[in-house]
């Protein structure tokens, strides 16, 4: 803003600062929630600032989970997640970077065709086609496998879509110095290709490795073994129906755990990611 | 060994009912270690006729032949051509070094002899304190010095310039015309250059072909286009400001045009609808105002420091002629006396625009 007037400032901060609590407040509460006793968290009101359970909560999560609900260890679930969401973010760019460069720089028969068909997809998120997927994933015998998890996500019309644009976006030329310079289909995507795409596969990468991390639909219907729970899921399990009281101390320490890794990614890879969003380099 | 052999070359786009065709054969022969340039406005298909020659658009219709190897089926790679491009398409991600060794190691030339020719680029260039740097880290000059590094290290036996100095500013473009010239000079390397800028293409030719609407209008030393253009279309693009063009009808010793009997100072080589070019700077301005003079009417007058354009209506038809600037000059509403040597009459006939007599 240019102008200068000191009340406007006031109220602008003002409304920042309010609308950063409201977005904070219910995280603080779940941190808080996670470093008292089961007595502490069942009290009401509950206390608004940290108890002396922190490490011990913590521990108890990793290990055995809760007494209540769900015991399978969140250690494990955490495993199974950040392997769920690395397969899904490392398979989707994998794919998705070479069929667009397929569908850009490959005059194939019914190529526009096959881009609409793939765009179409776009359409057809997961939620929406997931008993014929569930089908598919069963006979297959891909339930409670790591396979089953991840590959029906893998495809990713966004993706190509995405990587499409930004392939047009390359002068031609690059593609023509390079068959003077001999370098074959191959070499040119590996060479010039790859390197340019550089900043846009590390922002489509965080975006995806949240997306992956944050499924919760596919791997409640595709796991049933504690064993292959995801962290997700291991929240929602964790909390016992009827009337036996939740540890919600512990659920809310697993909670607190599973915002880690997304935030971790996000912050490493933060000048990447916004480079690649921002601008890019020719 | 480069010498460059283009028989009825066609373009077309697209397939039969709705074929567009944009180069209606054009044949040439370029001698090993000639520098040719192909002139043209834009859309008269000079680029395409370079790109056949590299590789990089199909091949319609006829054969090119590049040191007695007929290429039509060759990959760019294998025909022996390096190409400058008109935005330099330099790959922003390597070095100046990388970019000039790319082809190199994809041919696989050891790594010793390719630091050696890069070595010896840059410095026929002067870019040997810039190899490490990204293309964006130049200047435009100095972008366009690495794009002939490139094509230089190949050591090809063509050379293919596609508008390569259009992205410079005026300055530059004269002080790399110069370069290129120079360069040429050392060299010796058959070379096409395409443009649509005739000061470049009088400037570096050894030969030039000029262009239009995907036919070859002329091909010759910039000398024989410039005097002794062979339609009135290179008659109209070559030279600056253009050459007369009046339109009118040859009898005897007299040529009608626009309603006006010019009598002329020697026969027409043929009488009939023709078309008489006269140079801006073969006009001579008078003030003979008797039956045997043209009237000119002068409506403006441009002065461009050394010389002097005067504006004026012959007939019917705008008419320019330059003038030194320490010459007497008219004044805009003045009616003054125009001739021209005989020598200084170009003939083309009406119809098919091509040139009549010598």
């Amino acid at each position: 803003m240019i102008e200068r007037r000191p009340f406007l400032n006031v109220v602008r901060h003002a409304a920042l600062v309010v609308a950063v609590a409201l977005i904070l407040f219910p995280v603080y509460v779940a941190f808080v929630a996670s470093t008292l006793s089961f007595d502490e968290v069942l009290h009401v009101p509950m206390q608004l600032w940290p108890g002396g359970h922190l490490l011990e909560n913590y521990a108890d999560v990793m290990a055995h989970g809760s007494a209540k609900g769900s015991s399978a260890p969140v250690g494990r679930m955490m495993i199974n997640s950040l392997i769920m969401a690395l397969v899904i973010a490392i398979g989707k760019i994998a794919i998705s970077i070479i069929s667009a460069f397929a569908i850009v720089y490959f005059r194939f028969p019914f190529r526009q065709t096959v881009f609409w068909m793939i765009f179409i997809t776009l359409m057809l998120p997961v939620e929406v086609r997931i008993l014929p997927t569930y089908q598919v994933a069963a006979d297959l015998g891909l339930i409670d496998t790591y396979a089953g998890l991840t590959m029906p996500l893998i495809a990713s019309a966004t993706a190509t879509f995405l990587f499409r644009q930004f392939f047009l976006t390359i002068p031609d030329e690059y593609a023509e110095a390079a068959r003077i310079d001999g370098a074959g289909p191959l070499r040119f995507f590996k060479d010039v290709v790859l390197p340019l795409s550089r900043t846009n596969i590390a922002a489509l990468f965080v975006i995806m490795f949240i997306y992956g991390w944050n499924q919760y639909l596919w791997p409640l219907l595709v796991t049933t073994q504690e064993s292959m729970y995801t962290t997700v899921i291991g929240i929602k399990r964790m909390i016992p129906g009827g009337d036996a009281a939740a540890e919600w101390h512990l659920v809310m320490a697993t909670a607190i755990l599973a915002m880690l890794p997304p935030a971790v990614v996000v912050l490493l890879m933060q000048k990447w990611f916004v480079k690649g969003l921002v601008d890019t380099e020719k | 060994m480069g010498a460059i052999s283009l028989r009825g070359i066609e373009k077309t786009y697209g397939r039969a009912p709705r074929a567009n065709k944009v180069i209606h054969g054009v044949s040439a022969e370029i001698a090993d270690g000639e520098f040719v340039v192909i002139v043209g406005p834009s859309g008269c298909g000079k680029s395409t006729l370079l790109r056949m020659v590299a590789g990089l658009e199909e091949i319609s219709g006829g054969e090119i032949e590049i040191g007695g190897r007929v290429v039509n089926d060759l990959e760019p790679a294998e025909r022996d051509i390096a190409m400058v491009f008109q935005n330099y398409a330099l790959y922003p991600h390597m070095s100046v070094f990388d970019n000039m060794a790319y082809g190199l190691r994809i041919r696989r030339i050891p790594s010793e002899e390719i630091r050696a020719r890069v070595d010896k680029a840059a410095a026929i260039l002067e870019l040997a304190p810039f190899l490490k740097r990204k293309p964006r880290e130049l200047s435009g000059g100095q972008r366009q010095r690495v794009a002939m590094g490139r094509a230089i290290v190949r050591e090809p036996q063509v050379f293919l310039f596609d508008e390569p100095l259009s992205n410079l500013d005026a300055k530059l473009r004269a002080q790399t015309r110069l370069e290129i010239q120079k360069l040429h000079g050392e060299l010796r390397t058959t070379s096409l250059f395409v443009t649509h800028d005739q000061v470049e293409a009088m400037t570096l030719a050894e030969r030039m072909i000029v262009m239009n609407a995907g036919r070859m209008e002329q091909m010759g030393t910039p000398d024989e286009v410039y005097h002794r253009p062979a339609t009135t279309f290179v008659a109209g693009f070559i030279g600056s400001p253009p050459m007369n063009l009046l339109r009118g009808r040859a009898e005897g010793l007299g040529f009608t045009a626009g309603g006006q009997l010019l009598p002329l100072p020697a026969v027409a080589p043929r009488e009939g609808d023709l078309v008489m070019g006269i140079r801006p700077e073969h006009v001579e301005i008078g003030n003979d105002l008797s039956a045997a003079a043209w009237p000119l009417r002068v409506q403006a007058l441009e002065m461009l420091g050394a010389e002097r354009l005067v504006y004026g209506v012959l007939g019917d038809t705008l008419f320019i002629a330059r003038l030194d600037a320490t010459m007497p000059y008219p004044k805009a509403g003045d009616i003054v006396s125009i001739h021209a040597a005989p020598a200084h009459l170009h003939w083309f006939d009406a119809a098919t625009t091509a040139r009549v007599g010598a």
